[in-house]
């Protein structure tokens, strides 16, 4: 889960890394006073959990308080990439004489983490490591025994930093690298890092991503973070039907029935599991046909909890038909899952036959699943038929667009 | 709503022994029978689709307790 | 032969007490393999399907061989019951387990480098070796049909998907000389690139098939693994997930997929693989014939 800027920030103030002067503010009236206690010109940022908000408006200067009025007020109204923020960080505005970049990440890879340092900051650093691979180092080092700065300070040495600036920028990185750890981050970014003209440095952004298994485990940190346990932090909000589709998969623990995500067309799919979701919903697209859906069933759910996820994707009004697929299946039940979407069809209100394109579900008790599928008139293929066809005969139901 | 896949028979002869009617509550992994208070056995209607077919209660009552495949006819 | 197991592997369970290690317990013993017992802290004199629970792992390893162990115990526990597997001595841990946090699999596979123990996994359904053993849940009860003895080794991100490939590849009558369920986090035991070594001196595998996903680095890995080993094998991959080009920033399927660059998205992983001589078919069903065509087989 992506942290806002302002929280990232107060996650780097906790660990004494130095920052701007800055107020969160929630409305135009705010931003005004905060530009009038911080004094002097301000900047005003945006926060959404996008990048890219200086190209789209979404950071402004200001002079006064005045002024800041007038842009927290235009910055408000500006959704990002779909976003809407959630307030204006205002925040002293500083003449910078140079400007770095750290970020601390796994390296699939390597299987380590690692450090990505340069003194090219506030740039694409994919750029940077394209066109200018000498400004940019990676130093890796160990999960398993204990981490010591002066790994921080080989990462920064290694473009040729030295000075003030070296001392300063290497307990920045390793109180990133502690942040990083100690928060089960899996990525921890400061760009940029900025030298004043006063020669001090600070953390002008931030951007931290935390492991969503984690979240549990920082449940207290989230909670003084205001952060609640709804804010699911995707690239963009749910939507109600992903919302209602998470409910059905926490409300009973036997298996997975979710990991829904919507899209805006008319054929509803129950597929599974993690990759056979994934082939399923690249075939059906691949045959010209429009998911109404995405998700993710798997590791044998109930019958109750098929049943509950079927109901609540045939009741959506978009939805004329749907398809349940799965790649031959292992520990999930031809039988259970075949009970389930039929009694799901039966409670929202619709025939099986009529309402499910196809069935493939193919492997671990499919001779009941097939009596089963029989008996309701469903037209169900074993797996003599590939997902790829299967997912072509459920689209060529669905008739002309 | 009832039961549409899976039916369970119980014999009545099984009330009679609260050991027994105490083990099929104990080994269905799903649920399906439920004490009703005066030591004796009851389905639970709403579980009985959930059966996987393990058979332990069959094993721990034979002849007594039957599974139905509602779907089987 | 095969790699990393064959019908005399010996190998416990971490966790066998579990719902879903009960039932593994059972399938892996119908298939003939080797378990020999497990462990869950606390429940030493039990049994599982005829085989003893014991309290550590070292009880076993005290007494007798064991070549191999599959962790199957809840995400919190996991990163212990590796490291208990390890200092213990056993040379191939095959972790079963998902959701555990990404620090503690790194951690733990560093660990096993370290002490030179072949990992497999996290979040995987384990190694096959059709007719021979399996070590882990993979294929379920019915084994036989999906997995008949052959020629393909067949490495996935996907467990599921690993039984799907296999079917396909039995059913054309290649057949599977080692299937490995690789994991689907974003760090991994064993890659690709790491296995591919084993498939090259292994005389029964004649061509590999893999199931891949958009995120992380590891196509490139093998990539450059193909032209920089002179490998024999002819590989063939399948790319699911390519709708998630479209989509940078959303998680599906696995952990470890998801669009962060350009160089995660399907398309590039896609084209570097065929730069590298690796066939990437359309469909599952392209994957036996793609794998005939490079073995001068006809379709």
């Amino acid at each position: 889960m992506r942290f806002y800027e302002y929280e990232a920030k107060q996650l780097l103030e906790r660990h004494r890394v130095p920052l701007p002067k800055r107020k969160l503010v929630t409305d135009a009236d705010g931003a005004a006073a905060a530009a009038f206690d911080l004094g002097g010109p301000v900047v005003l940022k945006s926060q959404v959990l996008s990048g890219g908000r200086m190209k789209a408006g979404g950071v402004k200067f200001a002079e006064g308080a005045g002024q800041a009025k007038q842009a927290a007020a235009e910055i408000l109204k500006l959704t990002i990439n779909g976003l809407t923020p959630v307030g204006v960080l205002v925040e002293e505005q500083r003449t910078i004489a140079q400007e770095y970049f750290a970020a601390v990440t796994y390296d699939g890879r390597a299987k380590r983490p690692v450090i990505i340092f340069s003194d090219m900051g506030g740039i694409d650093i994919e750029e940077v490591a394209e066109f200018h691979p000498e400004h940019l180092s990676r130093t890796h080092f160990s999960a398993l025994h204990p981490f010591s700065d002066h790994i921080a300070k080989q990462a920064v040495a290694a473009v040729g930093v030295t000075g003030n600036d070296l001392t300063r920028l290497t307990s920045i990185v390793a109180a990133l690298v502690r942040i990083f750890f100690d928060y089960d981050m899996t990525l921890a970014e400061i760009n940029p890092i900025g030298r004043l003209d006063d020669g001090t440095i600070v953390a002008l952004d931030a951007h931290m991503d935390m492991e969503a298994e984690a979240r549990r485990t920082h449940a207290a940190l989230l909670q003084q973070l205001g952060v609640p346990e709804s804010d699911n932090r995707q690239a963009r909000p749910p939507t109600p039907f992903e919302i209602a589709a998470a409910k059905v998969d926490a409300a009973d623990t036997r298996g997975v029935a979710g990991n829904l995500t919507e899209f805006d067309g008319n054929l509803g799919l129950i597929i599974g599991a993690g990759g056979g979701s994934l082939t399923l919903f690249d075939a059906v697209r691949a045959a010209g046909g429009r998911p109404a859906n995405y998700c993710e069933i798997g590791g044998n759910p109930s019958v109750a909890k098929a049943a509950a996820l079927t109901k609540l994707i045939c009741q959506q009004p978009k939805v004329k038909k749907i398809a349940v697929m799965m790649n031959v299946v292992s520990n999930t039940r031809v039988d259970i899952v075949a009970r389930g979407v039929i009694k799901g069809c039966i409670e929202a209100g619709f025939d099986p036959a009529e309402k499910i394109a196809i069935f493939r579900i193919p492997g671990s008790w499919e001779e009941d699943g097939f009596q089963i599928l029989k008996k309701y008139g469903v037209d169900y293929v074993d797996r003599s038929v590939s997902m790829h066809e299967a997912a072509r005969r459920a689209v060529a139901k669905m008739g002309k667009r | 709503m009832p039961a549409m896949f899976i039916r369970v028979d119980v014999d009545p002869a099984v009330q009679a022994n609260a050991a027994l009617c105490k083990q099929l509550v104990e080994v269905c992994p799903v649920d399906i029978f439920r004490p009703d208070g005066e030591g004796k056995v009851a389905t639970v209607e709403e579980n009985l689709d959930e059966c996987t077919l393990c058979d332990l209660c069959i094993q721990a009552a034979p002849g007594q307790v039957q599974v139905i495949k509602l779907y089987a006819t | 032969m095969s790699i990393l197991i064959d019908e005399s592997t010996t190998f416990i369970i971490q966790g066998i007490t579990g719902r879903e290690a009960v039932t593994m317990a059972r399938e892996v013993l119908d298939y003939g393999s080797k378990l020999i017992g497990g462990v869950t802290p606390g429940r030493k004199g039990r049994a599982v399907h005829g085989v003893p629970v014991e309290d550590t792992v070292r009880a076993f390893t005290e007494r007798t061989r064991v070549d191999a162990s599959v962790v199957s115990v809840p995400p919190g526990f996991a990163a212990d019951a590796v490291f208990e597997a390890i200092d213990a001595g056993i040379k191939l841990v095959v972790v079963v387990t998902e959701r555990i946090p990404r620090k503690q699999v790194a951690q733990f596979v560093e660990y096993a480098q370290e002490r030179g123990v072949r990992l497999i996994g996290p979040n995987c359904l384990g190694i096959i070796s059709p007719g021979k053993s399996k070590v882990g849940g993979v294929g379920g009860a019915n084994t036989e049909r999906a997995f008949k003895p052959g020629k393909i080794g067949v490495m996935s991100r996907s467990g599921g998907m690993t039984v799907e490939i296999a079917n396909s590849l039995s059913e054309s009558g290649l057949g599977i000389s080692t299937a490995i369920s690789i994991g689907g986090d974003a760090i991994i035991g064993s890659t690709y690139a790491e296995l591919m070594p084993l498939f090259d001196s292994d005389p029964q595998t004649a061509g590999i098939a893999i199931y891949s996903e958009p995120g992380g680095r590891a196509e490139y890995e093998l990539a450059e693994y193909m032209q920089s080993s002179g490998s024999r094998l002819p590989v063939v991959a399948f790319m699911a997930g390519r709708f998630m080009d479209e989509m940078p920033g959303m998680r599906f399927g696995h952990a470890g997929t998801i669009v962060e660059g350009k160089a995660d998205t399907a398309v590039e992983k896609i084209a570097n693989l065929e730069r590298a001589g690796i066939g990437v078919a359309e469909r599952i069903e392209d994957i036996p014939r793609l794998l005939k065509e490079r073995l001068g087989e006809g379709a």
